[in-house]
C-alpha cells in the first residue's frame, strides 16, 4: 500500500508543462467592469454601432443577473473589478507575414507545439492562436478562401463580414442566457469565425488554440461557426494558461449554427492550468457552447477531454430543431488533486425523430470532485425521437467524489430515452495483473485510464488523440490509494 | 533456483502460510496439491508478490538474491511468472498492446533493444501457434469476454512470450475442457528446458497426466506435510485427501 502512496505522490505532482510565462509587452486596460469599460474594448476594436449594441444590452442584462449556485461545485468568491478584461500584446493586432511577429511570441508557441508557421505546421491544420484577449494569427487563410470557407479572428470577422455576424451571433446562446454567457457578451474580446459555405466540405481541420499569458486578466474569447447547407467541418480547440498563485477567471462562448444536412465536429482538449496540488491557483473555466442543428438531418457533435482547470463549468449542448437532425456529446473529464468538475451536456429535442448521444467518462482522483450533469428533454412535436446516455465514473481512490445529475424530460410516447450508469473503482487487481507482467503501477494504470476512456478518444482526431492519451497519462497517473 | 524457507504469511490478520519450505532447482516441475483453503493459491500469490498479505516470518530467495525486497514488477522482468487462477478483464487495452509493453519492459530490463511492432508482430505469430491460438484473441482487449478456457491459453500464450524462468500455474487446468487441457499442457512442455522450472498448483491429477511433475508437494492447513514423487499424485486420486487429513489432525 505505501508503496503505491509513494507512486501516486510522484506522479500526481508531475509539473505542469505549459506553466510559463511569455516576457512580452502588454496592452493592459485598468481593471474593473463599467459600462465605460464595455465602451474602451468595443473602440478599441474600432467595432460597428451594432457591436457595441450587442455589448451594452448584455451588460445591463448581465447586471441583473446572480452568479448561478446550483452546480455541485464549491466557487471562491470571483472580484470581477479586481480582472483586466482587455489584455493583448502589443505590437498586434493582427500579423500579415511571420516577419512581423515578435520572436517571443513564435517561441512561446513553438514552446506549446503550435508553430505560427504554416510551413511547419501539422500538415491539414489551420489554426487561429489567440493569446489573452487578441487573435495573433491565423493559419492557412488563403487556402481556405479559395473554396470559400471563412475562418477568421472574431474581430476580423466584425470588420470583414459584418451581416453574417449581425445575422448569427446570439442565435445558439442568447446574451442573458446564463450569467457568464452575458458577462462575455458584453466583454468578449476575440476569438474565431468560421463560415463554410454551400456544399463545401472543409478540406482541413480547423482549429483555434487559446493562450492565456498576462496576469490579473479574465479571458473571454467567442467562437461562431455557421455550417451553411451541405457542408462540413471538424473543428479543434486546445488551451493552456502559465502557472500562477492566483485564480484567472475563463468565460468562453461558442456557438455552432448547422443548415440542412450540414455536420460540425467540435474537439476540445482542455488543459488550462489546474492549480497545484494543495489547489493554490488554477483557471475557473465557466464556459457556455451551444450548437443549434437548425436545418434537417443536420448533426453537431461535441467531443471533450477535459483535464485541466481548478473549477470547470462547462455543459456543451445541441437544440435539435431540424427533423431527423443528430446531437452527440463525447466526454472524458479527469479531475485530481482539489480540482472541480461540474460537466455535461443538453441535449434538446424540438424536431421529429431527431437523435442523440451522450458518452460521459469522468475520472477522478486526488480530493478531487467530479460530477456529470445532464438534461434531455424530449418536446411533445419531437415525436419518434432517441436519446441513449451512459454515465461512467473511475475512481482512483477513496478520498476522491464521484456525482451524476441527470435530468430527463420527455414530452411524448413514441420518443425513447435510454440512461446507463456505473460507478467503479480502478481495480486492484487489474494493476496486480500488469505489474505481474513487468509494467509499472504507473504505466498500468496509464493504459487501464485510456482503455477506460478509448470510446472517447477514439472520436478525437487523430493527432490530437495521440495528445489526448498522454495528456490522461500525465494528469493521471498512480493516482491509486 | 527457488528456495522457500520457513514462510508465514497472512492476510487480514489470519495466518494462512505456516512455516513452508521448498527447495527448486532448474530443470524440475514441482506439483502443488491439496484440498480447498490449504494455502496453494496463497504461496502463488506471495511468490508473485501480491500487496495483500503479509509475511510475518521466513525467507525466500530467487536466482540467489531475495525476493521479498523485490517489487511486483521487478520479479516478473527477473523470470518469475504467474498464471493466473482468475485473469482479471482489462477493457478498453488491447491484448496487443497490453503485450507488446510487458515483452519490451522485460528486454528493457535485460538491456535489450526494444521490439518494433513488426518483430513484434513476428514473434508473436510463433509464439501462437504453440498454444494454438486465434488472432482473434490478441486483436480483442485483455481477457475481456473470453471463455474460461481461453482466458488459460492466453496465460500460456503470454508466458511463451515472456519466456520465464520460473513459472508458476496457479490451477491452470479448473475450467479446462480436456482439448483445452492437452493445448495448456503442450504449451507448458514446450517450454520446458533445463534452465527452467515449474510450479503446477493443481487440485487434480489429470493435468499431471500431461505435466509429468519430478516432484508431488501436499500442502494442508499451510504447511507442507508430505513430499514424494510424481506417484503421490496417483495416490491422492485414488484415496482423496480425507487420509492426509485424518493424519495430520491430533
Amino acid at each position: 500500500m505505501e508503496e503505491q502512496d509513494k507512486i501516486l505522490n510522484d506522479v500526481t505532482q508531475g509539473d505542469y508543462k505549459y506553466g510559463f510565462v511569455t516576457d512580452i509587452e502588454t496592452d493592459i486596460i485598468e481593471k474593473g467592469l463599467n459600462e465605460d469599460v464595455i465602451r474602451l474594448i468595443s473602440a478599441k476594436k474600432g467595432e460597428p454601432e451594432f457591436m457595441l449594441k450587442f455589448r451594452l444590452d448584455a451588460f445591463k442584462k448581465w447586471q441583473k443577473m446572480k452568479m448561478p449556485n446550483w452546480a455541485y461545485l464549491k466557487i471562491p468568491p470571483i472580484d470581477l473589478q479586481a480582472i483586466s478584461y482587455y489584455a493583448a500584446p502589443k505590437k498586434g493586432p493582427k500579423y500579415e507575414s511571420m516577419d512581423e511577429v515578435d520572436p517571443e511570441l513564435i517561441d512561446t508557441f513553438n514552446k506549446l507545439g503550435i508553430p505560427l508557421e504554416e510551413q511547419k505546421h501539422l500538415a491539414g491544420v489551420a489554426v487561429d492562436v489567440v493569446m489573452d484577449s487578441v487573435s495573433v494569427k491565423t493559419t492557412f487563410k488563403d487556402t481556405l478562401a479559395e473554396k470559400g470557407i471563412i475562418f477568421c479572428s472574431f474581430s476580423e470577422a466584425v470588420e470583414e463580414h459584418p451581416d453574417l455576424i449581425k445575422k448569427y451571433l446570439g442565435q445558439a446562446v442568447p446574451v442573458a442566457d446564463n450569467y457568464f454567457a452575458a458577462l462575455n457578451s458584453a466583454v468578449f474580446s476575440d476569438g474565431s469565425f468560421c463560415y463554410i459555405p454551400k456544399g463545401v466540405r472543409c478540406p482541413m481541420e480547423l482549429s483555434t488554440y487559446f493562450r492565456i499569458n498576462a496576469a490579473n486578466t479574465g479571458q473571454f474569447e467567442r467562437t461562431l461557426i455557421v455550417a451553411d447547407d451541405d457542408s462540413y467541418v471538424s473543428y479543434l480547440e486546445g488551451c493552456t494558461a502559465p502557472m500562477r498563485d492566483e485564480n484567472q477567471l475563463h468565460a468562453a462562448v461558442v456557438e455552432i449554427i448547422t443548415m440542412d444536412r450540414a455536420e460540425v465536429k467540435y474537439s476540445t482538449v482542455q488543459n488550462w492550468y489546474p492549480g497545484d496540488k494543495n489547489g493554490k491557483g488554477g483557471i475557473y473555466n465557466f464556459v457556455t457552447k451551444r450548437g443549434i442543428c437548425r436545418g434537417e438531418s443536420s448533426k453537431i457533435s461535441w467531443t471533450q477531454v477535459e483535464t485541466g482547470s481548478a473549477i470547470t463549468w462547462k455543459y456543451p449542448s445541441c437544440i435539435l430543431m431540424g427533423d431527423n437532425s443528430v446531437g452527440e456529446f463525447n466526454s472524458v473529464a479527469v479531475t485530481n488533486n482539489y480540482q472541480q468538475a461540474d460537466t455535461g451536456s443538453k441535449m434538446i429535442h424540438i424536431g421529429k425523430n431527431t437523435k442523440s448521444t451522450i458518452i460521459s467518462k469522468g475520472i477522478s482522483a486526488g480530493k478531487s470532485d467530479n460530477s456529470y450533469r445532464g438534461l434531455v428533454k424530449v418536446m411533445p412535436k419531437a415525436t419518434g425521437s432517441r436519446n441513449f446516455s451512459q454515465c461512467d465514473s473511475l475512481l482512483l481512490n477513496d478520498t476522491c467524489g464521484a456525482h451524476t445529475f441527470p435530468y430527463i424530460e420527455v414530452g411524448n410516447k413514441s420518443s425513447v430515452v435510454e440512461h446507463e450508469a456505473t460507478t467503479s473503482k480502478i481495480g486492484e487487481d487489474q494493476i496486480f495483473y500488469c505489474n505481474q507482467r513487468g509494467i509499472d503501477t504507473e504505466t498500468a494504470i496509464g493504459m487501464i485510464v485510456n482503455g477506460y476512456a478509448k470510446e472517447v478518444l477514439n472520436k478525437l482526431p487523430m493527432e490530437f488523440a495521440v495528445e489526448a492519451q498522454k495528456l490522461l497519462q500525465i494528469s493521471l497517473e498512480g493516482s491509486v490509494g | 533456483m527457488l528456495s522457500i524457507k520457513n514462510l508465514y504469511a497472512s492476510v487480514e490478520g489470519m495466518e494462512i502460510l505456516k512455516g513452508i519450505n521448498l527447495e527448486i532447482k532448474p530443470g524440475e516441475v514441482h506439483a502443488i496439491m491439496g484440498p480447498n483453503g490449504s494455502g496453494k493459491s496463497t504461496l502463488a500469490s506471495v511468490l508473485a508478490g501480491k500487496e495483500d498479505y503479509e509475511i510475518t516470518a521466513g525467507e525466500i530467495t530467487f536466482l540467489g538474491e531475495d525476493l521479498l525486497d523485490k517489487s511486483p514488477e521487478l520479479r516478473a522482468k527477473e523470470g518469475l511468472f504467474l498464471s493466473f487462477q482468475y485473469p482479471v478483464e482489462i477493457p478498453g487495452v488491447p491484448m496487443v498492446n497490453f503485450l507488446k509493453t510487458s515483452v519490451n519492459e522485460h528486454r528493457k530490463h535485460k538491456g535489450l533493444k526494444e521490439l518494433t511492432a513488426g518483430e513484434f508482430l513476428k514473434l508473436m505469430r510463433e509464439k501462437m501457434d504453440l498454444v494454438d491460438m486465434h488472432t482473434k484473441l490478441t486483436n480483442r482487449m485483455v481477457n475481456e469476454g473470453f471463455s474460461g478456457g481461453e482466458k488459460k491459453k492466453n496465460e500460456i500464450f503470454q508466458m511463451a512470450m515472456l519466456e520465464p524462468k520460473l513459472a508458476i500455474l496457479d490451477e491452470t487446468d479448473s475450467g479446462l475442457d480436456i482439448d483445452a487441457l492437452r493445448v495448456v499442457a503442450n504449451g507448458v512442455n514446450a517450454l520446458k528446458s533445463p534452465e527452467t522450472a515449474a510450479i503446477v498448483v493443481t487440485h487434480y491429477q489429470r493435468l499431471l497426466d500431461y505435466i509429468v511433475p519430478d516432484y508431488v508437494h501436499i500442502l494442508y492447513k499451510g504447511k507442507i506435510v508430505k513430499t514424494a514423487g510424481k506417484e503421490l499424485a496417483l495416490e491422492l486420486e485414488e484415496k482423496g485427501y480425507d487420509w492426509i487429513k485424518s493424519d495430520n489432525e491430533k
